[in-house]
């Protein structure tokens, strides 16, 4: 059955209008539209926005599988509304090769809930000393155009320089994971009023800012785009907004988790809530919400981070660092930006589908919801309430910092290539891909 | 008290009733016999993640003092990398009956993260955790303190008094020390002020809300810049810090901040030198000082047995109620 016709559905929180999807795409807008081989989902009170896009997803696989695999980082990825994801070159080995990347790319295909995007390594096993190939990995059948180090800083200078040239060439981004590597020497969390109290290593705000300070310069210098990976701090956003008012072309990133949550948290000692970078400080959260609305920040991404539970059942300084996100990113935002007046239902579709999109080259991904366009689609009940249970996520990772907490906004549906994978909140069948 | 954790987990009350119990320990420890039953028939494990031979023994002393059973469990090196986790350690001991587990950790936060885990039922104290806290020591400390300076001020006892208006200036590696974080907690709320000298990079960024105040002056600080002192406490300086450009060397460190016999004749003569050790002698502190007739330093080790005594009693009794 590949016929749907959604009935009274607001697209981007826009007046309820029936939209009909027909052989993966869009067919009809309007109202009292009908169909007789349609199947009907009743829609009302329910908003459409564009599947949802994440730049920085760990999907684990290959090497750590007890982690997450392509298969269940993909259905979480489903049920969290959205359609693609840009799965991270931290595997083992390292997706730094044509061959790793095709193989992320094959797993993804084959389990149909997303489109999985493979990103590229910058350099070779994530050392930081010799560019990977990447365009080979650009002409790959998975055909990479972000390449990220992420988990590790491209902290060499004239590294970072060549590698934003270079991929001009098959206009490849660069994604930054910008950490100043001496400066965050065995840090633990942020660096501040509450690391001195609990004696804990700090990882001081400027290891960040000094980083996209230079990058954002040599991409202005080199004429090269850049994007910045998971903003966390205030002189983060200064530095970002000062960049793009020269006209340097640059994209930046936060995650749900720097939204909302603080270091307070951390005065529990409890490793669900250690990530890199840091939770920051209450400031930082509200100039990363205003930076997010008034467009410095152009998109949310998960940096979804799931761990097997002995990697966070132990003491901090043991713990790993990361955070799952992608079932509750949509509701995240939902309670930090929409409820507070401070994004519309529109502008989270931009930043979260199209800008994304956009930012990794995905021509199919991120479109309007206009008659024609391919239904990638997600519907969200920002009505709803639910209880943040970790154990009852698709995602292997237990490692939610929202554990116990009553979230906002609920997806209901979630429409890749014109099929269901998400229908009435719970998974419903992947796409047979050929 | 549940557990003692942090010395922020006492309020004046609650700190002043910790010593005046360790005075009525430390009577018992003048008779001939020194044990009390007290603790008969119950368990402390003492579970040392690092050598710690002093606070160990202490903790050790205390609890067999009070005719508890004692287990000492030795693991060097910790966690998920190298062997077993500390939360398997943690079942094993729930499983051997734990009524208090002492710990000692290399990392900051692991005994609240043994005491709010859910792993045991049993009671934690701090025994030094990281670059966190030490809570015992400040306690013995703030023991010292008392029975110095109250109780021979007022020649009588001390009992029920706390440490309003006394002057304490603690030097040394604040950043690193779990010392220097109980104290300032613990003098705190005893109503005493503190003066934290260090070189700026010896302070932890973000130390602008503790209860004290700061210098990079020594001399100054001696000198009563901050008001008189009514003692100086040395924290321990590992010679290492110099290769990670905390300070140039052990030479420049021991004439800034170092406490020899020139400062130490520029005390008020009444003023008490203090040093949790092990010491450096001839880092942070000469021979001179930490043998001068007003270093306690000595009378800190005994005096910590008391005040481990009336932790235990407390948290075990409490328990009870």
């Amino acid at each position: 059955m590949s016929v749907y016709l959604l009935r009274g559905v607001s697209p981007l929180g826009a007046e309820p209008v029936d939209l009909l999807i027909r052989d993966g795409v869009i067919a009809e807008l309007g109202t009292r539209l009908s169909a007789a081989d349609a199947r009907v989902i009743d829609g009302a009170g329910l908003v459409a926005l564009p599947g949802l896009v994440d730049l920085h997803t760990h999907l684990r696989e290959p090497g750590r599988e007890d982690a997450e695999t392509v298969e269940s980082g993909s259905r979480a990825a489903a049920r969290g509304g959205w359609t693609a994801v840009h799965a991270m070159a931290n595997t083992d080995p390292v997706a730094d090769t044509a061959g790793v990347v095709e193989q992320v790319w094959r797993l993804g295909r084959r389990s149909g809930w997303v489109d999985v995007r493979p990103v590229g390594a910058v350099t070779v096993g994530l050392g930081g000393e010799r560019l990977a190939e990447l365009g080979a990995m650009a002409d790959s059948a998975a055909r990479v155009s972000v390449f990220s180090d992420d988990g590790m800083c491209v902290h060499d200078a004239v590294l970072m320089r060549r590698a934003l040239e270079y991929v001009k060439a098959f206009d490849g981004v660069v994604a930054q994971h910008a950490q100043e590597p001496r400066l965050t020497e065995n840090a633990q969390m942020h660096e501040g009023e509450v690391s001195a109290a609990l004696g804990l290593t700090g990882w001081p705000a400027v290891a960040e800012e000094a980083i996209i300070a230079r990058d954002v310069l040599l991409a202005g210098h080199v004429g090269s785009r850049l994007h910045v990976c998971h903003v966390s701090t205030a002189g983060s956003v200064e530095i970002i907004r000062w960049a793009k008012a020269r006209g340097i072309d640059v994209t930046a990133e936060v995650t749900p988790h720097h939204l909302l949550l603080t270091d307070e948290l951390v005065r529990t000692y409890d490793p669900v809530y250690k990530v890199n970078p840091p939770l920051r400080t209450a400031d930082d959260v509200a100039a990363l919400r205003a930076a997010l609305a008034d467009g410095t920040i152009d998109i949310v991404a998960t940096d979804h981070a799931p761990h097997p539970v002995e990697a966070k059942d132990c003491e901090w300084g043991s713990a790993a660092m990361g955070m799952t996100g992608l079932e509750t990113a949509l509701s995240v935002v939902q309670e930090a930006m929409v409820d507070t007046g401070l994004l519309d239902w529109a502008q989270v579709a931009t930043r979260m589908s199209s800008t994304p999109a956009r930012i990794g080259r995905l021509a199919d991904q991120g479109r309007p919801l206009a008659v024609g366009e391919p239904a990638h689609l997600t519907l969200i009940d920002p009505a709803a309430v639910w209880d943040c249970d970790p154990a009852a996520m698709a995602t292997s990772g237990r490692n939610s910092p929202l554990r116990g907490r009553k979230m906002s906004g609920q997806v209901v549906a979630t429409f890749y290539l014109g099929q269901p994978t998400v229908l009435d909140g719970a998974l419903n069948e992947p796409v047979e891909l050929s | 008290m549940k557990h003692l954790l942090s010395a922020a987990d006492l309020d004046r009350d609650a700190a002043v009733s910790v010593l005046d119990v360790a005075e009525q320990m430390a009577a018992t420890q003048q008779r001939e016999i020194k044990k009390l039953p007290t603790l008969r028939g119950r368990t402390v494990v003492n579970l040392f993640y690092e050598d710690s031979t002093r606070t160990r023994i202490s903790f050790e002393a205390a609890a067999k003092r009070l005719s508890a059973d004692v287990i000492n469990f030795s693991a060097k090196g910790s966690s998920v990398s190298k062997g077993e986790s500390l939360k398997d350690t943690a079942l094993t001991l729930e499983a051997m009956g734990a009524d208090v587990v002492v710990v000692r950790h290399p990392v900051s936060g692991a005994p609240h993260r043994l005491a709010h885990a859910g792993w045991i039922r049993g009671a934690v104290v701090n025994a030094g955790d990281g670059t966190h806290e030490h809570p015992t020591q400040a306690l013995l400390d703030a023991f010292t303190l008392r029975r110095r300076l109250v109780g021979e001020d007022r020649g009588d006892s001390s009992l029920g008094q706390d440490l309003k208006g006394r002057r304490v200036a603690i030097v040394g590696d604040v950043l690193h020390s779990r010392v220097a974080r109980s104290n300032v907690l613990l003098l705190h709320t005893l109503g005493a002020e503190v003066v934290l000298v260090a070189p700026p990079t010896l302070l932890p960024v973000g130390i602008g809300s503790w209860p004290c105040t700061m210098s990079y002056d020594m001399d100054g600080v001696i000198n009563g810049d901050h008001g008189d002192l009514d003692a100086v406490m040395m924290l321990r300086v590992q010679q290492e810090r110099m290769n990670a450009a905390y300070f140039p060397s052990a030479r420049e460190y021991s004439r800034r901040y170092g406490l020899d016999a020139k400062r130490v004749a520029a005390l008020p003569d009444h003023a008490l030198v203090m040093h949790p050790g092990p010491m450096n002698r001839g880092l942070e502190i000469s021979a001179e000082a930490a043998d001068s007739a007003r270093s306690t330093i000595v009378e800190q080790v005994a005096n910590g047995v008391a005040v481990r005594m009336a932790v235990l009693y407390l948290i075990l009794s409490g328990e009870n109620s």
